[in-house]
C-alpha cells in the first residue's frame, strides 16, 4: 500500500468522524514520514493498536485545548478541565477514526484486529516505539489548532515470510529469462 | 407504552449520545440501563428485562458478539431485538453479527437519522 493512498484512507476516516459526530470541518495540512514516534510532548495522546498479518499502532494527538473543545462538540457541553469524560471522549473519537481506517485497510492487508484505546494526558512527555517502520503523520486544522493522527503499520512475520518467498520466486523467474 | 433500553458500550461518551439520540428519536422511553461491556449487561438483564438494546462490539471482558450469542440461547432475552453500533465494519463482522440475530447494524460515526430509521422498523 503506498504512502499516499494511506494518507488519503487516514483523511477521509478522520473527516468523516469529525463531521458526522462533532459537526466540525477539519483543513488538510501537508502529511509526512518520520522515522521516530512523532508524538507531542504534552497534551493528549490516544493509542490503539492493530494486529493482523499487518500490524502497527495509531494515535490521535491534540492539545489539552483541543481535547476539550473536540469532546464538547461530541457531548454538546462545556468542559473547562481534561477529566475522565475529556479523555473517554477523546478515546473514542480515536477508535472511530482507527477503526474506520482499519476497516478500509482490511480491503488489502487482510482482516485485523483493533485495540481497546488507551489515552495519556501530562506534560513535558516523550513516547516511543520499539517498531522500526516509519509512522505516517496527517495533520488537520480543528477549530484553529493542530490534531494529528498518526499510523505506522508494517507486514507481520508470517507476511514477510510469504513477501520474502515471492521475492525469490520473481528473482528465479527473472535469472531464467536472462 | 414506555419502552425500556439497554446501551451496552465500554465508552461512556457513547452511551450518553445513543441515550440523547433515543430521546430525539421520540422513542417513548421507560428505563435506560447502561452497561461498560457485555458481561455488565448480562447481570443488569437478570433483574431488569428490556424491549431493545444497543450494544457495541470492541469492549473488554466480553464484547458485543459474544453478548450477542448469550442474549439469543437464553429463552428470556432471545426475542429482544439487538441493534449493534460499532466501528467494526467489516462484511465478515457484520455477517456474524446477522448469524448470530442482531436486528441491526450502524456503523459508527453514524447520526440520530441513521439510529431512528433502524429503530423504525423495531419499535
Amino acid at each position: 500500500m503506498t504512502q499516499d493512498k494511506i494518507v488519503e484512507l487516514v483523511r477521509h476516516a478522520t473527516k468523516d468522524v469529525f463531521g458526522t459526530m462533532l459537526g466540525i470541518e477539519l483543513e488538510d495540512c501537508e502529511a509526512k514520514l518520520d522515522v521516530t514516534v512523532p508524538g507531542p510532548t504534552e497534551g493528549v495522546v490516544a493509542l490503539v493498536g492493530l494486529a493482523g498479518q499487518w500490524a502497527g499502532s495509531g494515535t490521535f494527538c491534540c492539545s489539552a485545548e483541543s481535547a476539550k473543545r473536540v469532546a464538547g462538540q461530541l457531548l454538546m457541553q462545556e468542559f473547562k478541565a481534561i477529566d475522565d469524560e475529556v479523555l473517554d471522549a477523546i478515546g473514542e473519537v480515536t477508535n472511530m477514526v482507527l477503526g474506520n481506517v482499519k476497516t478500509a485497510l482490511e480491503e488489502e492487508l487482510g482482516p485485523m484486529g483493533l485495540s481497546i484505546p488507551t489515552v495519556i494526558y501530562g506534560r513535558n512527555f516523550t513516547t516511543r516505539s520499539v517498531a522500526k517502520s516509519r509512522w505516517t503523520v496527517v495533520p488537520f486544522v480543528c477549530l484553529g489548532e493542530v490534531v494529528e493522527v498518526h499510523l505506522c503499520l508494517a507486514p507481520g512475520k508470517e507476511e514477510v515470510a510469504s513477501l520474502r518467498a515471492a521475492k525469490d520466486q520473481l528473482s528465479e523467474v527473472l535469472t531464467l529469462l536472462k | 407504552m414506555a419502552l425500556d433500553v439497554m446501551i451496552v458500550d465500554d465508552s461512556a461518551a457513547i452511551r450518553k449520545i445513543l441515550h440523547r439520540v433515543l430521546v430525539q428519536a421520540d422513542v417513548p422511553l421507560g428505563k435506560v440501563l447502561e452497561a461498560g461491556d457485555g458481561r455488565e449487561a448480562l447481570e443488569k438483564l437478570k433483574n431488569s428485562p428490556v424491549g431493545l438494546i444497543l450494544s457495541d462490539i470492541n469492549m473488554p471482558n466480553m464484547d458485543g458478539l459474544e453478548l450477542l450469542g448469550a442474549l439469543k440461547s437464553q429463552d428470556s432475552t432471545k426475542s429482544v431485538p439487538v441493534i449493534m453500533v460499532t466501528t467494526e465494519g467489516s462484511s465478515s463482522r457484520v455477517m456474524e453479527a446477522v448469524n448470530l440475530g442482531a436486528s441491526g447494524y450502524v456503523r459508527k460515526p453514524f447520526t440520530a437519522e441513521q439510529i431512528k430509521e433502524k429503530l423504525a422498523g423495531l419499535i
